[in-house]
């Protein structure tokens, strides 16, 4: 990791939507009076749901006006926590988990296939612009060791074919079945359930 | 009231204090770099840590409230090992540049790490580079150096009330920056430097000069507005390389203002080192007793009304009264005056021109009433106070105008002298507010006594004040906010004619002969007159002269400056003055002797005890010189609120190239690459 830094192409304006302006409006209100400034991080969230998965400056402009608050702090809270993207990420949005279980679990092919399938660096469109990748820290589902998260769903269970497949599907346009891909439910242990076996709902 | 030990010496401290502030009642020095007296505490580097009776782990001091029996030690061997430890890490990223570095001789890391570090590095990577930020033409940045201690951030934020500076990223890679390298857009932005307790923030126009063990270090009074900043100039040889600020509780407690700080390079530039006459239309140098000689057989040949003088807005009190000496009494005439404009100034009272409630008392006030000011461009460091007391107190500030960002809210008027006089006759809901604070404020700017109907206006003011009793044994509302390091000093000796307008004749060319020390603001079209300069730099004054007598600048020359609260401070000498230049006293007694055979005074100490003779003589007796009232109907002006142009508000200002970057900085103008 280094410091994310801001892209190059900024737009020159943004605005809140009139669906997120409601959502926005919604979380000022949950602080007390003069405290609205908490609402920043709930408020960048939005921003980059609404953005196509990332923030740029003006966003950041507008939400400091949107809470009377100085810009570097907007800022420095956009720069401070990793899952604000500050530069356009693909349509389809890979996290790889590198941390140690998924590591042991031969992570490390997932990211060979993401360099073959997606592009040669972290944070790089691929060609058809779709799709960027990026490693990431434990995303906590180290049971499912190796794992990736694409948008808002997990895949586990992984290697490299499968990871191959599973970009394949994204580039004809369909939607990869979320979850395990050894057949698991949730974490339950592998083939069969081994204690806990009198409990029929366990 | 908690009782604590430390070191198993018992003290006692007040409520709210801190660890670290107890170990220092008791002795005990902390090393620390983020902590700071003035600031907020941010707890985050950690060096402060000491050892505390049933705690597993230190504590940092710096952060841990003094509570009831504690048991505080700093001088064991854990502690030792725990800032060895802090020491350690914060170097692990700290270059190893000390030779190259400005900070070097007076960088807190430095000193500390001798005194509490480790002499040896165990850390074999590679350290982390960060490249360096654009803050502006005054400080200089140098990142990698940088601690995070967040000092300057807090500052920025806290004190000079301009929220620009913020910590982005994480972890190793966090930085300190302003908003998208926008340089800092404040009047107090470089006392970072001194903040800053690395070599990260340094003084870009100091960059590379001088080391502070080769500099002469001399306690002094700034001159650059009339607040009379407490500081401290550093000369090399005879040039001024630096001005830093001493902490002075009631005036600028630790801060100065930019341009206090940086107008010193302006003692460099435009000099004037050597007499100089006119001779048809271009100046030759001359020698001491020649322009004397001239100067005599002017001042013989006209008739002694045609002589009149002024005296300039960086001008010492010294020279101020053996001018207005050498007019009583060599040349038997009142021609003189300290004002440029046509302001009003009812000097029957002292109250009516200086800052009564005190710069201290901004803090006590319950509301603040500006009137014709611009304190943050007008006097920095008092509204540096005036925020102070907004952030401490929420105190309620007015102001008739609208003049832009002072860092503080405040409401704004619509900046019609007919809204004054409504307030002030007691009919608004302002003048109720006025009435029912206990310690409000009124501080009347430069801009409103310039106006045709300052007289009404002031006295209405006053009167309602006293009026409403808000006059009281401790508490004086009325302030006057003055611009000019010279103007209180003046008023004080009495350096003004108001039996007749000196201004409306010197414009309508009755003068023969116009004597200017260091007057550089009259605004008349010179005709034929015989005009005499006598200062530091080649500015306007100089310009329209017929003979230049070379001055001294604040820094040369010992002289009293009484501020804008009246309070009468002494201005040290640093450096000498340039080449045959002399000090101003030493210029006008000699010419004194020239004409009379006579010195005005044998020395500057009898010079000196004359003065205060003459200060104390007039609090004894408050003159009345202002008996009639000029009588003439209120009519309703637009209160234009006229500020100089902050960097260049004086002579040596406007020969500093800081200042004029400075002053380019603010204006966003974008360097083209050909203007040098």
């Amino acid at each position: 990791m280094s410091l994310r830094r801001p892209a190059k192409n900024q737009p020159e304006t943004f605005e809140f939507n009139s669906s997120s302006i409601k959502e926005a409006n919604k979380i000022v209100l949950k602080y007390p009076e003069g405290k609205q400034q908490s609402a920043v991080m709930a408020l960048l969230y939005i921003a980059q749901k609404q953005n196509d998965n990332w923030i740029p400056l003006a966003a950041m402009k507008y939400i400091a006006k949107f809470l009377d608050m100085p810009y570097i702090k907007v800022y420095e809270v956009a720069t401070f926590y990793t899952m604000y993207n500050l530069s356009p990420v693909g349509k389809y949005f890979v996290q790889v988990c590198t941390t140690t279980p998924c590591m042991i679990r031969g992570a490390n092919k997932l990211v060979e296939a993401c360099k073959e399938k997606i592009s040669d660096k972290e944070n790089e469109l691929s060609n058809d612009k779709s799709c960027s990748w990026m490693e990431v820290e434990c995303l906590g589902a180290c049971v499912n060791a190796p794992m990736m998260q694409i948008n808002d769903d997990y895949y586990e269970d992984l290697d490299k074919e499968k990871t191959i497949e599973i970009f394949d599907k994204i580039s004809k346009g369909e939607d990869p079945k979320p979850g395990s891909y050894r057949g698991r439910l949730n974490t339950e242990p592998e083939n069969n359930r081994k204690t806990l076996m009198d409990v029929k709902n366990a | 009231m908690p009782k604590l030990k430390v070191n198993d010496i018992e003290v006692e401290v007040e409520d709210g204090l801190t660890v670290l502030q107890a170990c220092e009642k008791a002795g005990a020095e902390i090393p620390r770099f983020c902590y700071h007296e003035k600031l907020s505490i941010a707890g985050n580097c950690r060096m402060c840590l000491v050892e505390m009776e049933k705690s597993p782990k230190p504590i940092a001091s710096c952060a841990m409230p003094a509570t009831e029996g504690m048991n505080i030690k700093t001088n064991t061997a854990f502690v030792e090992k725990a800032r060895k430890g802090v020491m350690e890490f914060l170097l692990a990223n700290h270059p190893l540049d000390c030779p190259v570095c400005d900070q070097g001789g007076e960088c807190d890391l430095q000193d500390q790490s001798m005194f509490y570090g480790v002499d040896k590095s165990r850390f074999k990577e590679n350290k982390r580079a960060v490249p360096e930020k654009n803050m502006g033409p005054l400080i200089k940045t140098q990142m990698t150096r940088c601690i995070h201690c967040t000092r300057c951030v807090r500052f920025a934020t806290e004190v000079a009330g301009v929220s620009e500076l913020g910590a982005i990223g994480r972890g190793e890679d966090m930085q300190i920056t302003t908003y998208l390298e926008h340089s800092m857009q404040s009047e107090l932005s470089a006392n970072v430097i001194d903040l800053c307790p690395v070599g990260a923030l340094t003084s870009k126009p100091y960059v590379f000069e001088a080391r502070p063990w080769e500099l002469k270090k001399t306690e002094t009074v700034d001159v650059m507005d009339a607040v009379g900043s407490n500081v401290r100039v550093d000369t090399y040889d005879w040039e001024v390389k630096r001005v830093l600020p001493i902490i002075n509780e009631d005036i600028n407690e630790e801060w100065i203002s930019d341009k206090t700080r940086y107008a010193c390079d302006g003692l460099l530039n435009q000099r004037l080192d050597t007499p100089f006459i006119k001779y048809n239309g271009k100046f030759e140098k001359a020698s001491w007793s020649e322009v004397f000689k001239i100067i005599k057989s002017k001042f013989e040949n006209s008739s002694k009304d045609k002589v009149c003088g002024f005296v300039g807005d960086l001008t010492n009190m010294e020279t101020g009264y053996i001018f207005k000496e050498f007019f009583d009494r060599t040349l038997n005439n009142i021609n003189y005056d300290s004002r440029s404009d046509n302001r009003f100034l009812d000097n029957s009272e002292r109250e009516n021109y200086i800052f009564n409630s005190s710069i201290n008392g901004i803090e006590d006030s319950d509301l603040i009433f500006l009137i014709g000011a611009n304190p943050r461009y007008e006097a920095t460091i008092l509204n540096a106070r005036i925020r102070k007391a907004f952030v401490n107190n929420n105190t309620k500030v007015i102001s008739l105008n609208d003049v832009g960002d002072l860092t503080y809210p405040y409401k704004n008027l619509d900046g019609q002298t007919q809204t004054i006089k409504t307030i002030f006759e007691g009919s608004e809901e302002i003048s109720k507010e006025i009435i029912s604070a206990s310690k409000p404020m009124i501080i009347i700017g430069e801009s409103l006594l310039k106006l045709n109907s300052s007289e009404q206006l002031f006295n209405l003011i006053k009167n309602f004040l006293k009026k409403n009793n808000k006059f009281t044994d401790d508490w004086n509302p009325l302030n006057l906010l003055s611009c000019d390091a010279a103007t209180v000093g003046n008023f004080d000796l009495g350096i003004l004619n108001n039996e007749k307008n000196l201004l409306e004749e010197l414009k309508s060319n009755k003068f023969e002969i116009v004597y200017l020390v260091g007057q550089d603001n009259l605004e008349f079209n010179k005709k034929d007159e015989f005009v005499i300069y006598q200062g530091s730099h080649g500015d306007k004054g100089a310009e329209i002269a017929d003979i230049i007598l070379p001055g001294s600048a604040y820094t040369e020359q010992d002289g009293y400056f009484t501020n804008l609260e009246g309070k009468m401070q002494k201005a040290y000498k640093a450096s000498y003055p340039p080449g045959e230049a002399k000090e101003d006293w030493q210029i006008i007694n000699e010419l004194a002797e020239v004409m009379n055979n006579r010195k005005l005074f044998n020395d500057k100490e009898e010079l000196e005890s004359s003065m205060f003779n003459y200060l104390k003589l007039q609090k004894e007796k408050q003159i009345t010189i202002n008996e009639k009232q000029k009588i003439s109907d209120f009519q309703n002006e637009k209160l234009n609120i006229q500020i100089k142009d902050y960097y260049f508000s004086n002579a040596i200002a406007r020969s500093s190239k800081t200042m004029i970057e400075c002053n380019n900085s603010k204006l966003n103008i974008k360097s083209t690459g050909t203007d040098g």
